[in-house]
């Protein structure tokens, strides 16, 4: 039988959803019949909306999909005026004040509190430059990330960005695609680097060569969710460019017709690659699916793929100064946790113009890269004053830093995540010293096993739990090691399981001392956990209080949003009228 | 009316006729339950897997952890509140701290 998601979705899916919305929203909040909500929020995901959690009813997080992470000359100025004017709460937040955007692990925009009575005039304003929140949630196709600097890079064999350009225009909006048994994650990578992360995505294309020509080997299904992480599985197949859009159209065909709308949980393509194996994904995609004749994998690159791949000459991140081939320069910028403040986003847009073509994109480790810079005009950007928050030349422990979305927004999650990871870094920064040589040292938070800020790609993951302490139950960890991508890619090892959120920066302070002391010579982080049997990782450090502090011990998932002085859930004002005043409510 | 219940958000949470009633995070104390081998478990819901109907109970297995053991896994059926008039579709919930006892079985709802 069909699940009930399923149900609501053949009544009402897809672009269609959007006529509802926008008459919702110019009702108000308070005309979504009760007995629909949870119908209407399903399908509001289709169109970037998602429901906050609990005790922020009618308030939204949207989410803008900007393909491989290309925001075009002048659209940041409107995200970032979007974001000042519409994305404010009750309740600023600590860390990041009134108003921010934040930038995901899949190069996209997150916007928070945002109300359903404005969705018009935001949807307005984003359309008419080029920006939209379309399939950016929900069952369809995502949006496509690839490496950031696609076409600006001196290590790219194909210029992934017009792919993924093709492949936006082909599969947004577009009707045979729209309703899916879950999300479709694509990938598309043309360097050697391999900075696409395909190998998370339930479709990867990764640069290969056939016959002397270039174009994609094929992988599917990879993902991170749930306590099931898999790679992208090579299926053998070969594509030239142009045909990149009928593999994914046959693939994401296959995904409609097989993948499971009876069970949510075994939905994902990776769980039909699971069941089927490469060998009759490849078959039944040939058979069924694709009209011309698949030629078998080329010759691959992943042998030098350098993007966190745990060795030596590595590079963990597009953070820094670095030559295009036109012979401007990127600056990639550090933002920790991904989240910027509007009005630094607006600033960041005038630094993009001024300096660069005006262009800015995003990464899939949640920073920002300025392109275009003349080689003459560096100088002047890295002084500016924005660039000591948003550093060029960040600490280790800054640029390694994700955290998801957490408690703050967030239904599934556990713990708290930004505002604490935030803390983190700056804490070991301060008190941590990095053993010699070590540049990277990526640090991921997730504040529930869906893995949303990637944690089982990293050296240190950290995923939400609780603990008691002295018998109260308080935010805690598990901590895994040695995870990462490259040729070999691996997820970590959970070594630790549910350590106190306060004594998390104490195991890292501990777990490092023990690298630089049992390290070989050359020996990577990575390379080091690798080495170690369970016994011996769960003895290598051992987690403890430090001078440390963090202020979301307690559950923060039980408050209405942890910040607020009056937390409880009781104090929410939500749900709110389009103008931000409490509706009265019928059920409490 | 029907008392319409079921998982949403990747079993994040607990709808009863369309109002959010039980979350994910909390802590459940389990009795007399073959969760885990301690005698009470310490049970983290990190996940809502099944939804049932035993009128006047709403009941749910969840996915998660026991903090006191580690072992991970799925719960029997809990019984997480009760509609007691169908008319009205008013939820009572249970105090997730206090001692429940896992069921082996319990009328599904719909399968989700
Ligand atoms: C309902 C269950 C959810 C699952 C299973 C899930 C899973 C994931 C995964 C696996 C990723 C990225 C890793 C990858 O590349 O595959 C991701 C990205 C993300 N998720 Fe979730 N997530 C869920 C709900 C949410 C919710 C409720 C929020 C916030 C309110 C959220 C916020 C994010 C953000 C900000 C990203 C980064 C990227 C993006 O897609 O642009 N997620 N999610
Ligand atoms: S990892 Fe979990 S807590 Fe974090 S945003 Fe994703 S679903 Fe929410
Ligand atoms: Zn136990």
């Amino acid at each position: 039988m069909p699940s009930k998601v399923e149900n609501w979705k053949s009544e009402v899916y897809g672009s269609e959803i959007r006529e509802h919305l926008m008459e919702f929203a110019e009702e108000g909040w308070d005309a979504i019949p009760e007995d629909e909500h949870d119908a209407w929020f399903e399908r509001f995901k289709w169109w970037g909306l998602y429901h906050q959690r609990s005790g922020q009813e009618s308030y939204f997080m949207m989410r803008i999909g900007t393909p491989n992470g290309v925001i075009e000359p002048g659209q940041l100025e409107v995200i970032g005026e979007v974001a000042k004017e519409y994305a404010t709460g009750p309740v600023d937040n600590p860390e990041f004040g009134e108003a921010y955007c934040d930038w995901t692990t899949r190069q996209s925009i997150q916007l928070h509190w945002i109300k359903l009575e404005d969705v018009p005039e935001i949807f307005e304003k984003l359309e008419s430059n080029g920006l939209s929140t379309q399939q950016a949630c929900g069952d369809s196709w995502r949006n496509i990330v690839g490496c950031p600097v696609a076409g600006k890079d001196k290590h790219e064999h194909i210029d992934a960005w017009p792919v993924a350009e093709d492949l936006h225009e082909e599969f947004k909006g577009n009707d045979d695609y729209a309703n899916l048994p879950r999300k479709w994650k694509v990938s598309v990578t043309g360097c050697d680097q391999g900075c696409g992360q395909g190998d998370i995505n339930d479709l990867a294309f990764e640069p290969a060569e056939k016959d002397g020509e270039l174009g994609f080997n094929v992988r599917v299904g990879g993902g991170l969710s749930r306590k099931e992480p898999r790679f992208a599985r090579d299926i053998d197949v070969w594509v030239p460019p142009e045909q990149a859009s009928d593999v994914a159209a046959g693939m994401s065909a296959l995904f409609r017709e097989y993948g499971d709308r009876e069970d949510r949980f075994n939905a994902r393509i990776k769980f039909l690659v699971d069941e089927w194996g490469p060998e009759k994904m490849r078959r039944v995609l040939q058979e069924e699916f694709v009209d011309f004749e698949l030629p078998t994998a080329g010759e691959d690159m992943r042998d030098q793929y350098t993007y966190n791949a745990g060795h030596d000459d590595g590079h963990g991140d597009h953070v820094g100064v670095h030559e295009q081939p036109d012979g401007n320069y990127y600056v990639g910028l550090d933002v920790l946790v991904g989240r910027m403040g509007a009005d630094d986003t607006i600033e960041l847009a005038e630094l993009a113009e001024e300096y660069g073509s005006g262009e800015v994109r995003l990464t899939q480790r949640q920073n920002v890269i300025v392109t275009d810079v003349p080689e003459e005009d560096l100088d002047a950007l890295l002084d500016e004053p924005l660039l000591e928050d948003y550093s060029p030349d960040p600490h280790p422990f800054m640029r390694g830093s994700i955290a998801c979305t957490g408690s703050e927004f967030c239904s599934l999650s556990i713990t708290e995540t930004k505002n604490r990871q935030v803390r983190y870094a700056r804490w070991l920064k301060d008190n941590v010293e990095l053993p010699d040589g070590v540049q990277d040292f990526h640090i991921h938070l997730s504040g529930c096993t869906a893995s949303c800020a990637q944690p089982q790609i990293a050296d240190v993951s950290l995923r939400g739990m609780k603990t008691r302490k002295d018998g109260e139950p308080v935010e805690a960890f598990d901590i895994g090691l040695g995870g990462g991508l490259g040729e070999d890619p691996h997820f970590a090892d959970w070594v630790e399981m549910r350590v106190a959120a306060d004594e998390v920066p104490g195991y890292i302070e501990n777990l490092l001392a023990a690298y630089e002391d049992q390290r070989e010579d050359g020996e990577t982080f990575r390379e080091f956990i690798a080495a170690r049997e369970e016994d011996a990782l769960q003895d290598l450090a051992t987690a403890e209080e430090t001078s440390y502090e963090d202020p979301y011990m307690h559950n923060t998932k039980m408050t209405w949003y942890p910040y607020a002085e009056d937390d409880d859930m009781n104090a929410s004002p939500a749900p709110t009228d389009g103008s931000g005043q409490p509706l009265a409510t019928s059920d409490d | 009316m029907t008392t319409d219940v079921h998982q949403l958000d990747d079993g994040a949470w607990i709808s009863v006729n369309d109002s959010r009633e039980i979350n994910v995070s909390d802590l459940w104390l389990l009795a007399r339950h073959e969760f885990c081998d301690c005698e009470m478990a310490d049970f983290l819901a990190e996940g809502v897997v099944e939804v049932g109907v035993d009128a006047p109970d709403i009941a749910a297995r969840f996915a998660g952890r026991c903090i006191q053991c580690g072992r991970e896994g799925v719960t029997d059926w809990l019984t997480v509140g009760r509609v007691i008039d169908p008319d009205d579709g008013q939820f009572y919930g249970v105090v997730p701290e206090s001692v429940h006892v896992p069921r082996k079985r319990t009328r599904l709802a719909r399968p989700e």
